[in-house]
């Protein structure tokens, strides 16, 4: 037992928490599934809806060629099989916001198969299956609080392709979920095949809960969580349930199998329905689309657009900058940051711009809870900052000062350095001068220095610095200081 | 000069293509008999000042290079039409108004044809007799009290009463050929993808197929020619380079090989059809082609496959019918009672009994026996057929087991209903090309009909063979227009 590891402890028993994800994941694509209809997210109500997307008597749906490069795109990206048969299938239920009566979907054969999501954890990688990713139709919004007396319904999202993706029982702690709903993000962001913003619904799961004791190999009676909206709640509500399971265990009760729903206000999962009153969804072959079918040309082809992805990205970051997996992890998790990254480092030293990226900016940014698309710093202006630090116009304590003056406005830093005058003083001539000046001043400390009081040498480079205004060449300063101190 | 009406659709296109008669005359002649017609119950939806508007139209600004210049036509009402009432015959689309055009009657509109109205049918296309409509059963010109058949059996008996000119229906079990052959008309279904499904309202999409119906065989080769196309906007359309059936036409079948399948002489079926089925082969002897014998071993299996596969794809067709965006709704104390109710008093029995079946054979637990078994039997039909049209160029057989019921004799049992459907019905498991000729009569001089079967997309060779037995068969039906009074 590794000591990360994920255990649930009621009086004295210890529990482990299996968990697998299904991801519902919106297709980046302007027109629907089976229709022309446009997809764009906060679109007045109905207004993005086809005849097709309504189901209005006798019309058909028709494929869209781009939303199955898309799937074939995320299965390549998730190292998994393509299926170059794969077939639609009705699943047929009731619903005020499921105008067909039925959502059409994948049941048995999904136009992805198994695969691999390799996560970073602390102790290591960790290898997550990926049992499948299907495709299917989003449902239209039911919406119960504008009409009192009504349900209204919106259909633009009707119709709206999705891929769920379905991992194996094989993640074991809510941060694990984290990982991994972070990388299967990443990874879609990288291919271009969903924005994954969870805010917006682009991204959704729903979330398999099981504990068993620990060391036994057999699975727990599981509950399935619907439609959890953010990492956060998918995080709250394993712990919640999980916590609920190994009551129920302890207490010599039995886990029923049954779907479950996270209240976001109470921080607890509650039953929505038992497997007696589950759904008998009458899957079928859609008789109004023929099979899915594609030649390995068309495989292909999409492999040839498959830009570098994140894994391989951090192992280039390794290998030729010589970054530490740590940051190089960070650096490639999220693309945007990584486009940032090697933007910088087009002109300035990698080591450094990994530091400021890394450091600094994200620290700004979490400050103001922006995604680094909305860095107030452009890539361009910090590398100058960098550049400036590296030929020694600037020390990285006035670069400090630049920066947060450059989150205010983003502005050229040689610009502020001219203005403000900030540009370090790194002739030794004029350097050597007021280190003379502060020790002829400071003839004391010179002489308790001497006598073997080390640790004044700070003392020194204080006053110095402050001579200067802050803008002595602190490595130049040191050195000189030395030669006069020791010479 | 001969009564108007009297005219096949294309010597009718002559006299407008010569000038001798307007649209407006054409279209003036079938609405007044239409009126009078209002006994047999064939219009759900009379579009006739419409009509006279566009056939005037028509006549200011003639285009005599379409192939139905000016020619009106009635249609089944399962076609979605533009802005004219659809309601496939039921309550739950009692005042539905489309939007949007079907591809085939589009079609249709594009050559030049217009629209006198909507003809009557079975609800949703669920029938054999005409008799499940919300719109009332409609009566066939044969006898008055006998059914049309089904279930475009408006589509029929307004074709043999010489309301419209020609018409089209759609065929899922036999829904054209099975009309055609109780009125003495002309009926073809097409192969599966050879008309576009586009804007029909869905029964069984896996069976569905519009298709023309005429009073001779060269009016069906000219409407198959106009309503057949590929459509992006149906999946399941084929591109497949269509012929011109109507310029190539003709009665050369010599040594055409016909099958004569031994399992459709089925137990009961009377003698006059057996004797018909004589008179077929000897006829097509005289032209010319070679009788074979052969065999369709899962024949039997037909009308049980078919009752689970058209029911389990009608009980999720239908279920887009729920009372929430267009049609029928009745109110309820929330939506599940909504939905109950809008169904319940929104559909007729008949399709309430198939969307039972339907929902039973999808069911889990029961899917593996019936819907998966149903589908593995359709595909040794379909087999059956390829290994057939190995040795055989096309199949003849009697088109039903029986003429024409009476109305109400078979309406309490649904069984010896569906078996109305066994001879048609193969046809469409198999996605095949089937056409309906008038042979005979029976001993109440009702009309009988021969069916003639071809390979996928050999739509041609069996219009041939039609063409060629009919000139032979010379079928000729005595009739008074006794519906008029």
């Amino acid at each position: 037992m590794s000591k990360d590891q994920y255990i649930i402890e009621k009086n004295g028993n210890k529990y482990e928490v299996i968990i697998g994800l299904e991801v519902h994941a919106q297709v980046l694509s302007e027109s629907k599934l089976f229709s022309t209809s446009a997809t764009k997210f906060g679109s007045e109500p109905n207004t993005q809806v086809s005849l097709v997307d309504a189901a209005f008597p006798g019309m058909l749906p028709v494929i869209n060629e781009f939303c199955i490069k898309q799937a074939v795109k995320t299965g390549i990206g998730l190292n998994a099989k393509i299926n170059k048969k794969s077939i639609f299938d009705r699943k047929n239920y009731f619903y005020a916001d499921l105008p067909q009566g039925y959502q059409i979907s994948q049941y048995k054969d999904p136009i992805v198969g198994e695969g691999t999501v390799v996560l970073d954890l602390p102790s290591g990688p960790k290898t997550i299956g990926i049992e499948r990713l299907h495709l299917e139709q989003d449902a239209g919004k039911s919406i119960h609080d504008v009409d009192p007396g009504s349900t209204l319904v919106d259909l633009n999202r009707s119709g709206v392709a999705l891929m769920e993706i379905v991992s194996k029982p094989d993640l074991r702690s809510p941060e694990e979920v984290n990982l991994y709903v972070k990388k299967l993000r990443s990874i879609m962001r990288y291919l271009g095949t969903c924005d994954g913003n969870m805010q917006e619904g682009s991204l959704r799961a729903d979330v398999n809960v099981s504990v068993r004791k620990l060391g036994s190999g057999k699975l727990g009676t599981r509950c399935e969580i619907k439609n959890v909206n953010s990492i956060k709640f998918m995080q709250m509500a394993i712990e919640y349930e999980a916590n609920r399971q190994a009551e129920l265990l302890e207490e010599g009760n039995v886990v029923d199998q049954e779907t479950r729903l996270f209240d976001t206000k109470k921080n607890q999962t509650r039953s929505m329905r038992s497997k007696e009153d589950a759904h008998d969804y009458r899957y079928f072959p859609d008789p109004d689309l023929l099979p899915l079918e594609f030649d390995d040309q068309f495989i292909e082809n999409i492999k040839k657009e498959i830009p570098e992805l994140p894994d391989q990205k951090k192992n280039r970051f390794i290998e030729k900058f010589n970054l530490n997996p740590y940051e190089a992890t960070i650096l490639v998790s999220d693309l945007d940051t990584s486009k940032f990254f090697e933007k910088v480092i087009e002109k300035s030293d990698v080591k450094l711009s990994a530091n400021w990226i890394t450091g600094e900016l994200f620290a700004l940014l979490n400050e103001n809870n922006l995604e680094i698309s909305e860095s107030p710093i452009s890539p361009e202006n910090l590398s100058k900052l960098i550049n400036l630090i590296s030929d020694g116009t600037i020390s990285g304590k006035i670069a400090k000062t630049i920066f947060e003056i450059m989150s205010k406005e983003d502005k050229d830093p040689n610009i502020i350095v001219n203005e403000k005058g900030l540009k370090q003083e790194s002739d030794p001539k004029a350097l050597e001068d007021l280190i003379q000046k502060v020790l002829i001043s400071n003839e004391d400390k010179v002489n308790e220095y001497k006598s073997g009081k080390d640790k004044l040498f700070g003392f020194f480079v204080g006053q110095v610095m402050k001579e200067s205004n802050g803008k002595g060449n602190p490595q130049m300063i040191n050195k000189i200081l030395k030669e006069k101190l020791n010479g | 000069m001969t009564n108007l009406i009297d005219l096949t659709l294309s010597d009718l296109l002559k006299k407008i293509k010569s000038k001798e008669i307007s649209s407006k005359e054409i279209t003036t002649v079938y609405i007044e008999r239409s009126k009078k017609s209002k006994k047999l119950n064939t219009y759900v939806e009379e579009t006739f000042e419409e009509a006279i508007k566009n056939s005037e139209k028509f006549d200011n600004n003639p285009n005599f290079d379409k192939k139905l210049s000016g020619i009106p036509l009635a249609v089944k009402d399962l076609f979605c039409t533009k802005n004219v009432k659809t309601t496939a015959g039921s309550k739950i689309l009692e005042n539905f108004v489309p939007t949007y055009e079907a591809t085939v009657t589009q079609n249709l509109w594009n050559e030049g044809a217009i629209l006198l109205g909507k003809l009557n049918c079975d609800e949703f296309a669920m029938g054999s007799s005409n008799e499940t409509s919300y719109f009332g059963n409609v009566i066939s010109p044969i006898d008055d009290n006998l059914v049309p058949g089904g279930s475009s059996g408006g589509s029929a008996s307004a074709l043999a009463a010489k309301l419209t000119p020609a018409t089209i229906g759609t065929d899922t079990g036999g829904s054209i050929r099975q009309p055609a052959s109780f009125t003495g008309t002309v009926g073809l279904k097409p192969t599966y993808g050879s008309c576009s499904r586009y804007g029909i309202v869905a029964f069984a999409s896996s069976l569905d197929q519009a298709g023309p119906m005429t009073r001779d065989v060269k009016d069906c080769a000219l409407m198959l020619e106009v309503i057949s196309s590929f459509d992006p906007k149906d999946s399941t359309s084929i591109n497949f380079k269509r012929p011109n059936y109507f310029s190539d036409l003709n009665r050369n079948i010599k040594g055409k090989k016909i099958g004569i399948p031994k399992e459709y002489r089925v137990d009961g079926m009377p003698t006059e059809i057996e004797n018909l089925w004589e008179k077929g082969k000897s006829y097509l002897k005289d032209c010319g082609a070679e009788i074979i014998d052969i065999s369709l071993p899962h024949t039997n299996y037909a009308l049980p496959t078919y009752y689970i596969v058209a029911p389990a794809e009608a009980s999720s067709n239908l279920a887009r019918y729920d009372g929430v965006k267009y049609g029928y709704r009745a109110d309820g104390e929330n939506l599940i009672d909504m939905y109950e109710k809008t169904r319940s008093l929104g559909f007729g029995d008949e399709v309430k009994r198939r969307i039972m079946i339907g929902t039973y054979v999808l069911s889990s637990g029961y899917y593996d026996a019936y819907y998966l078994k149903a589908q593995k039997v359709r595909k040794l039909i379909k087999n059956d057929f390829d290994s057939a049209f190995n040795k055989v160029d096309a199949i003849l057989t009697p088109s039903t087991p029986s003429s024409a019921f009476k109305i109400g004799d078979k309406t309490n049992d649904p069984v010896s209903m569906y078996l109305n459907d066994i001879f048609t019905v193969p046809v469409n498991l198999a996605g095949l090309p089937g056409i309906s000729i008038p042979a005979g009569l029976d001993k109440n001089n009702y009309p009988l009909g021969l069916q003639v079967i071809g390979k996928p997309f050999d739509e041609q060779v069996i219009l041939d063979i039609a063409f060629s037995m009919e000139e032979k068969i010379n079928f000729k039906l005595k009739k008074n227009d006794w519906w008029i009074k």
